[in-house]
């Protein structure tokens, strides 16, 4: 990183860090399993335990190609017709609630709710990019360029909340398991997620009125 | 608590006929763009294909070698006492930090005790009420160069523990044990 010299980074490269933990996460399940195994004797079953769940992997796809790939297809339908667009503009009301200094038009608005939409019906992949826009629109209304704005953190907070009400991941996951009633968890669900993100907005909320924090 | 179960039955039906009426209303080809769409999900899930390869071997093997049986007997009499399935601990903590990790775990439990036990149920509903915090958190801040993130990582924190214990009591609310 080019910005090393500068001693803030530092907290920054703990963070990147975070990205290549999945590398030692990895190796370590492996060779914890591999001498576990060694010394309780489970060493025999080893091998066919790794080919066995490498074929669950490719199983598992399989089934989820099917899933992923028809709720793609409905998500296209809500896109071209304008339903998404139209949902994002329903968030409008609640949204000027949660952030009152923003133009209720302006473009920070317009990416948050993008992706507030995006991550409620689950489209991962395409919450991203509006987010880090919503970022940036908010950067450019934030005084000090180091410091987190309370609109930044309300938003990171009610993101990171997690916001996504129908998880047809979590569903295909548990179909591809034999559940007998897959979509079983999509009112509980929603109920926990009201709670979770109920509470990051309350926190939030506190912690603005609060000076210096 | 039955209303809930409706809601879960109800949910995909409905989304069908809001999004296909909307569509028809707003004149578009329906089933063309359906398939323009399904087209997506297929790279979508290929590019999962190596990951889930990947983790489902090494927990595959933790699994096998008897290694998680191991600590979920080790962490049981802690998670007794305030009714926490033990089995779910550590995919509980490794959602927070990877996702696709966190995935590997969530099958692992599927597989072994069940989608439908109370294990594979509150797992099912945690991970629809939570995120993986640290990684997205750090995309956000990189991606503007801030580097005072102020309160974000405790609201955060403080929001996905109010989502685990909420999974854990309307689970068991609504299923039983």
């Amino acid at each position: 990183m080019k910005c090393s010299n500068n001693p803030s980074w530092v907290k920054h490269r703990l963070a990147m860090r975070c990205l290549y933990m999945l590398n030692y996460l990895w190796a370590a399940f492996i060779l914890i399993g591999v001498v576990y195994a060694a010394f309780s004797g489970n060493i025999d079953q080893l091998t066919s335990g790794a080919l066995d769940s490498s074929v669950d992997a490719v199983n598992l796809c399989i089934r989820m190609l099917g899933i992923m790939c028809m709720w793609t297809g409905l998500m296209k339908i809500a896109e071209k017709s304008g339903l998404i667009y139209a949902m994002s503009r329903g968030l409008a009301p609640a949204l000027s609630k949660l952030f009152p200094t923003l133009p209720r038009d302006g473009k920070a608005m317009e990416h948050i709710s993008t992706n507030m939409i995006a991550n409620i019906l689950g489209l991962g992949w395409a919450a991203t990019p509006p987010g880090i826009k919503a970022m940036e629109e908010l950067q450019k209304l934030n005084p000090d360029k180091t410091r987190a704005s309370k609109e930044m953190c309300m938003f990171l907070i009610i993101n990171l909340s997690s916001l996504q009400l129908v998880t047809i991941n979590i569903i295909a996951y548990r179909a591809q398991y034999n559940s007998v009633s897959p979509q079983e968890i999509i009112g509980p669900g929603i109920l926990a997620t009201l709670c979770s993100t109920a509470a990051g907005i309350i926190f939030a909320k506190i912690m603005e009125k609060r000076r210096n924090t | 608590m039955r209303a809930m179960l409706f809601v879960s039955n109800i949910m995909i039906p409905l989304l069908f006929v809001v999004i296909i009426v909307y569509g028809l209303l707003k004149k578009v080809r329906v089933y063309d763009a359906f398939i323009e769409g399904a087209k997506d999900g297929f790279s979508t899930v290929l590019t999962i294909l190596p990951t889930l390869i990947g983790l489902m071997v090494s927990i595959g093997i933790l699994r096998t070698s008897g290694a998680l049986t191991a600590l979920s007997s080790l962490l049981q009499p802690a998670c007794a006492t305030i009714g926490f399935p033990e089995p779910a601990l550590p995919l509980t903590l490794m959602r927070l930090v990877s996702s696709s990790a966190s995935v590997g775990l969530l099958l692992d439990i599927f597989k072994t005790y069940g989608p439908d036990s109370f294990t594979g149920r509150f797992v099912s509903v945690m991970m629809s009420s939570t995120e993986t915090i640290f990684y997205t958190l750090s995309i956000y801040f990189v991606a503007v160069k801030i580097t005072k993130t102020r309160y974000t990582l405790a609201g955060a924190l403080i929001a996905n523990f109010a989502g685990i214990a909420a999974s854990l009591i309307i689970t068991d609310l609504v299923f039983g044990r």
